[in-house]
């Protein structure tokens, strides 16, 4: 195994020490375990995430594909415990952080942690920025608030982060607003607040889906050479498998609340087990692809939250002769391979 | 079989300007114009697929409304089948309303909630005074059938129905009338990767049952190569190179092609790309050059010649055209 890469945070030396004692136990920034999470809503409730399980290695990027409404952000933001209040709870699981579980944590202890030892960067710079305030006084507030710092070194680290995030003439920079920043530069700028307090994680949630191609491209290394330098860890949240491709070292691809399949990225796209997985892979144009061919489709579509069946949800989807107690019993989820886990449902995989 | 007259392109624009003023002061005065389509000389054969990429801000959603004569252009012509439709005016336009028709991005925000699946794909009929109340609903029957919908969608409201199958209602909206030239707005951007399949299948083979052709704006280059015949690249109001589509996948000559073919990720772990990073973002379109538009983003050295002088656009090969501006195509040559 590969030497993991040091963890060198700068602009928080609380959590130093800590770090070290998880080093030593295990190799995971963060193991979930049969995660449940449901909503309260009008026709009762809603199971949006049923039992995910993955953890997160140090100082390595994995990446969470699925489609709209498969409970990928819903897993982040139960990570985050950011769901909204009252109606969303996490009804089961473990998420183990640094030796605590995060999802018992009391309010108070979770916001020390959060935006300190594991951040998030949103999908819309726009709307995650806050438009009256400049945008140094915002990457100041997320390191005054977690370190005791006096507010001309917090400003000096502000203009440092937005250096490093590639941003040009930070200086000036730092006294703007948002609206004064092209789309790009104001992910640049979240980012720089994700980083500022030298997280352990960041969970980025489709960080590139507002963005061009190229202003794409820009991200997605800066987020790599930014990986390099501070050893943090990543949960990259998308729905577009080129960038899962592109920038993640493990992948969970999930459907209707569930992971499907799990494992190292070249495995999973050179060997998908899973019908879902084998369907996304092969329904997507590609660049080598025979032009104006027929496209490889999945029939029918997502179901909807309230009409979830306790078995394998992908069965009616898949095109194959399935039986009706496949859609009551739960596939088990088993490791095929090394690494390499699949929700063993016998029609499915 | 379809039978058309092919001899002449189904819609051609001559140097299509579409500047808009940009208001400001007391008196709201135009104090500069937004150049959002300057200058773009375009033909879309019959029965062909023209795609047309670009950043945001590009201009190409401009270009899309703007020969759908949904803008009325500042110069140029945009000629359907021969005839200009750049200074017709509403009544003079109604019959060719009925020849192009558009398809929507987002498929929530363009069908009316109030109104059921029938209303909405009936309108076009009732606007041009088509058929009796009973021929009409068959019609609407018909057409749900057609882009895969069951007819019973007819009596229901657009919350019912999920992304993929607004998009097919959008799509029969826009059949309704016969068109013979469909102008595809990022068609497929806002659904998944499952449905989009769908989607594109679905238009691919109404393409070949009804000798349709499309003008499909997108921003994704992977779903532009695989249904366009050819197509065309825009920056800041202006194409920079247009070319059959795999030709400019294979060979592309612009420095902007190559760094947009070069940013597509690709979905396949084991694939190394070879990056050609743009520094910073699209420029403003509000008074830009004459000249060359990308130099200063190309990281090429370049001279203030070229930023004054319209470069001209030159075909290299074989229906493979591009902006020859000196600094960024330094080798263009006429074959």
């Amino acid at each position: 195994m590969a030497k993991l890469p040091g963890l060198r945070p700068f602009g928080c030396s609380i959590s130093t020490s800590s770090i070290n004692v998880s080093d030593a136990a295990s190799d995971n920034v963060l193991e979930v375990r049969n995660l449940v999470t449901a909503f309260d809503t009008d026709a009762g409730q809603l199971t949006a995430v049923d039992g995910v399980s993955f953890d997160v290695r140090r100082g390595r990027t994995l990446g969470i594909v699925g489609e709209s409404g498969c409970g990928k952000s819903v897993t982040a933001m139960s990570i985050m415990r950011l769901l909204p209040q009252p109606m969303g709870k996490i009804l089961q699981g473990n998420v183990q952080f640094d030796g605590v579980n995060l999802a018992t944590l009391p309010r108070d202890d979770m916001r020390s942690i959060r935006g300190n030892r594991i951040s998030m960067i949103f999908q819309e710079p726009m709307t995650a920025l806050n438009p009256v305030h400049t945008i140094g006084k915002q990457i100041c507030e997320v390191l005054t608030q977690h370190n005791d710092l006096e507010p001309d070194v917090a400003w000096n680290r502000a203009v440092e982060m937005l250096d490093k995030v590639g941003i040009p003439s930070p200086e000036i920079r730092a006294t703007e607003y948002p609206h004064q920043l092209s789309g790009g530069m104001r992910q640049r700028v979240v980012i720089a607040i994700a980083l500022a307090c030298g997280p352990e994680l960041v969970i980025a949630d489709e960080p590139t889906t507002a963005l061009d191609v190229t202003i794409q491209a820009q991200i997605l290394d800066l987020m790599k050479s930014l990986q390099r330098d501070l050893g943090m860890s990543i949960i990259l949240i998308t729905h577009d498998l080129g960038v899962i491709a592109e920038t993640c070292d493990e992948v969970c691809v999930m459907y209707a609340g569930r992971v499907v399949e799990r494992g190292d990225a070249k495995e999973l796209f050179a060997n998908p087990r899973h019908a879902y997985t084998q369907g996304l892979l092969s329904s997507i144009p590609r660049l080598n692809g025979v032009p104006k061919s027929r496209l490889t489709t999945i029939d029918g579509m997502v179901p909807a939250l309230n009409e979830l069946r306790p078995g394998c949800r992908f069965c009616p989807r898949s095109e194959r002769d399935y039986e009706p107690h496949h859609l009551e019993v739960r596939p088990d989820f088993v490791e095929i391979s090394s690494g390499h886990w699949v929700e063993a449902c016998p029609v499915c995989t | 079989m379809y039978v058309m007259d092919t001899s002449t392109p189904i819609l051609k624009t001559e140097d299509l300007r579409m500047h808009f003023p940009v208001k400001g002061g007391v008196f709201r005065r135009a104090l500069a114009s937004c150049k959002a389509v300057d200058g773009v000389s375009l033909s879309i054969e019959h029965g062909e697929t023209l795609g047309l990429v670009g950043e945001s801000g590009c201009g190409k959603s401009t270009f899309g409304k703007t020969i759908a004569r949904l803008y009325e252009p500042t110069e140029g012509a945009i000629r359907f089948e021969g005839v200009d439709l750049a200074s017709m005016s509403r009544g003079q336009l109604k019959p060719y309303r009925r020849e192009i028709q558009m398809i929507f991005q987002d498929p929530y925000e363009s069908l009316n909630p109030r109104h059921t699946i029938g209303t909405i794909v009936e309108e076009p009929f009732v606007i041009h005074g088509m058929g009796t109340r009973e021929e009409r609903r068959e019609w609407v029957a018909e057409l749900l059938t057609k882009v895969g919908l069951s007819e019973s969608a007819m009596n229901r409201f657009p919350f019912e129905f999920s992304g993929g199958q607004r998009q097919r209602i959008g799509i029969a909206r826009a059949l309704a009338l016969k068109p013979k030239l469909l102008i595809c707005d990022e068609p497929v951007s806002a659904l998944d990767v499952s449905i989009q399949s769908q989607v594109l299948n679905l238009l691919m083979e109404l393409q070949r049952d009804m000798g349709l052709s499309y003008l499909f704006i997108s921003h994704d280059l992977a779903v532009v190569k695989h249904i366009s015949d050819r197509i065309a690249v825009m920056y800041l109001g202006r194409i920079v190179e247009l070319a059959p589509a795999a030709e400019i996948y294979s060979n592309p000559v612009h420095p902007y092609t190559k760094a947009l073919i070069s940013a597509i990720p690709v979905p396949d772990p084991t694939h190394k790309p070879e990056r050609v990073i743009l520094e910073g973002d699209v420029p403003s379109p509000i008074d830009p050059p004459e000249g060359c538009r990308f130099c200063p983003r190309s990281g090429l050295e370049y001279s203030d010649e070229v930023l004054k002088t319209k470069p001209p656009f030159l075909e290299l090969e074989q229906g493979h055209w591009v902006e020859a501006c000196p600094a960024c195509v330094p080798d263009a040559r006429l074959v």
